[in-house]
């Protein structure tokens, strides 16, 4: 692996630690938690959706 | 409206008075220099940000736009590492967003014991990210199969081979579960203190294989050469067993140990969720 590779951070690494880490504190404008919870949880769903369904190994029997 | 009040303020982090200066090219969030805001013996890291993409509306919305979640989170985490370069700051979570500087002094003041106690706790250490995938069944193992097996005759060559597969695949799965949970235990005595995030959704990391562990460790920085040298030990041991994959990201700032009490971890009393917790991790399966 190269420097270069090593150094790229992925999103979901960043995300687990920006969204689920960092001190909480309510600014003046306020996401409430359970908010940017939901956003994870569409971000997660719109990605499954873009993504093509590994086709299976059998397919002459689906 | 007055121009003063289409800008707001982002901040990143809260930390002691800084011993060295940040990098003077360093820009974060709109392509702009986050600046130094001192009150009460802290420092706050501000910069300021248009009011029609950090108001609340316009916030919410942009939160579901992947692109500009990408770009704010990169932005965020380059002010942050580079803090990280010259002190132990507290990291805030993505979008704290005041009205004016007022509002980030009186943040600075009201906070002012709970970032104190926090940022003594987490002095002098970062956070190191270990993360463990068990590469599925298929990818592992069936060029050497192929041949024989990737054509069934009959449906009930079909279900024969299914069912040895799901065998395999749970012995691997338990496998897996005993070499995370030996990892974890070895890594949490290394540490100062650990926290398990919830397993990342491969098509989110885009990682091959299931994600069993994902955990953050709190290590202080004149040890996290041995860390780092444990944990690459396990890798060979983890990849030979039983397609395992031990993958180590870091330093970060100490991200997942910003709650006040290391010991309350998940709901706190103010009602905010400070994490998500090791029972997620059952989720996982």
């Amino acid at each position: 692996m190269t420097v270069v590779e090593r150094r790229e951070i992925a999103l979901v690494d960043l995300l687990d630690r920006l969204l689920a880490g960092g001190v909480v504190i309510k600014g003046d404008i306020t996401l409430r938690i359970a908010d940017v919870d939901l956003v994870r949880i569409d971000l997660n769903a719109l990605i499954s959706s873009v993504n093509e369904q590994v086709p299976s190994p059998w397919p002459e029997l689906e | 409206m007055s121009l003063a009040s289409e800008e707001l303020r982002y901040v990143y982090a809260v930390c002691r008075p800084l011993d060295a200066p940040l990098a003077a090219d360093l820009t974060g969030v709109g392509g702009v220099p986050p600046r130094q805001l001192a009150h009460e013996g802290l420092i706050a890291l501000v910069g300021p940000v248009p009011e029609r993409d950090f108001a609340e509306e316009p916030l919410r919305r942009h939160l579901e736009d992947l692109d500009w979640l990408s770009d704010t989170a990169r932005a965020h985490q380059r002010v942050i590492s580079a803090l990280t370069s010259v002190t132990c700051p507290l990291p805030l979570r993505l979008a704290t967003v005041f009205r004016d500087d007022s509002g980030v002094r009186a943040m600075l003041e009201e906070g002012a014991d709970r970032f104190r106690r926090v940022l003594d706790r987490i002095d002098g250490c970062v956070e190191w990210g270990v993360k463990v995938h068990l590469e599925s069944e298929e990818s592992r193992e069936r060029p050497a199969e192929a041949p024989t097996q990737d054509k069934p005759r009959s449906g009930r060559d079909y279900l024969r081979q299914r069912r040895s597969r799901q065998t395999a695949q749970d012995e691997s799965w338990q496998r897996a579960e005993v070499f995370a949970q030996a990892l974890h235990e070895k890594l949490s005595r290394r540490s100062d203190d650990s926290r398990l995030h919830a397993p990342q959704n491969s098509s989110l990391s885009k990682a091959p294989g299931r994600n069993i562990l994902n955990a953050a460790y709190l290590v202080p920085r004149a040890h996290s050469e041995e860390f780092v040298e444990l944990v690459d030990g396990t890798k060979d041991e983890g990849q030979e067993s039983s397609g395992l994959r031990v993958e180590l990201t870091g330093p970060w700032a100490a991200y997942s140990f910003t709650a006040d009490d290391p010991g309350t971890e998940g709901t706190r009393a103010d009602g905010t969720d400070t994490g998500t917790g090791a029972d997620q991790t059952e989720r996982s399966r």
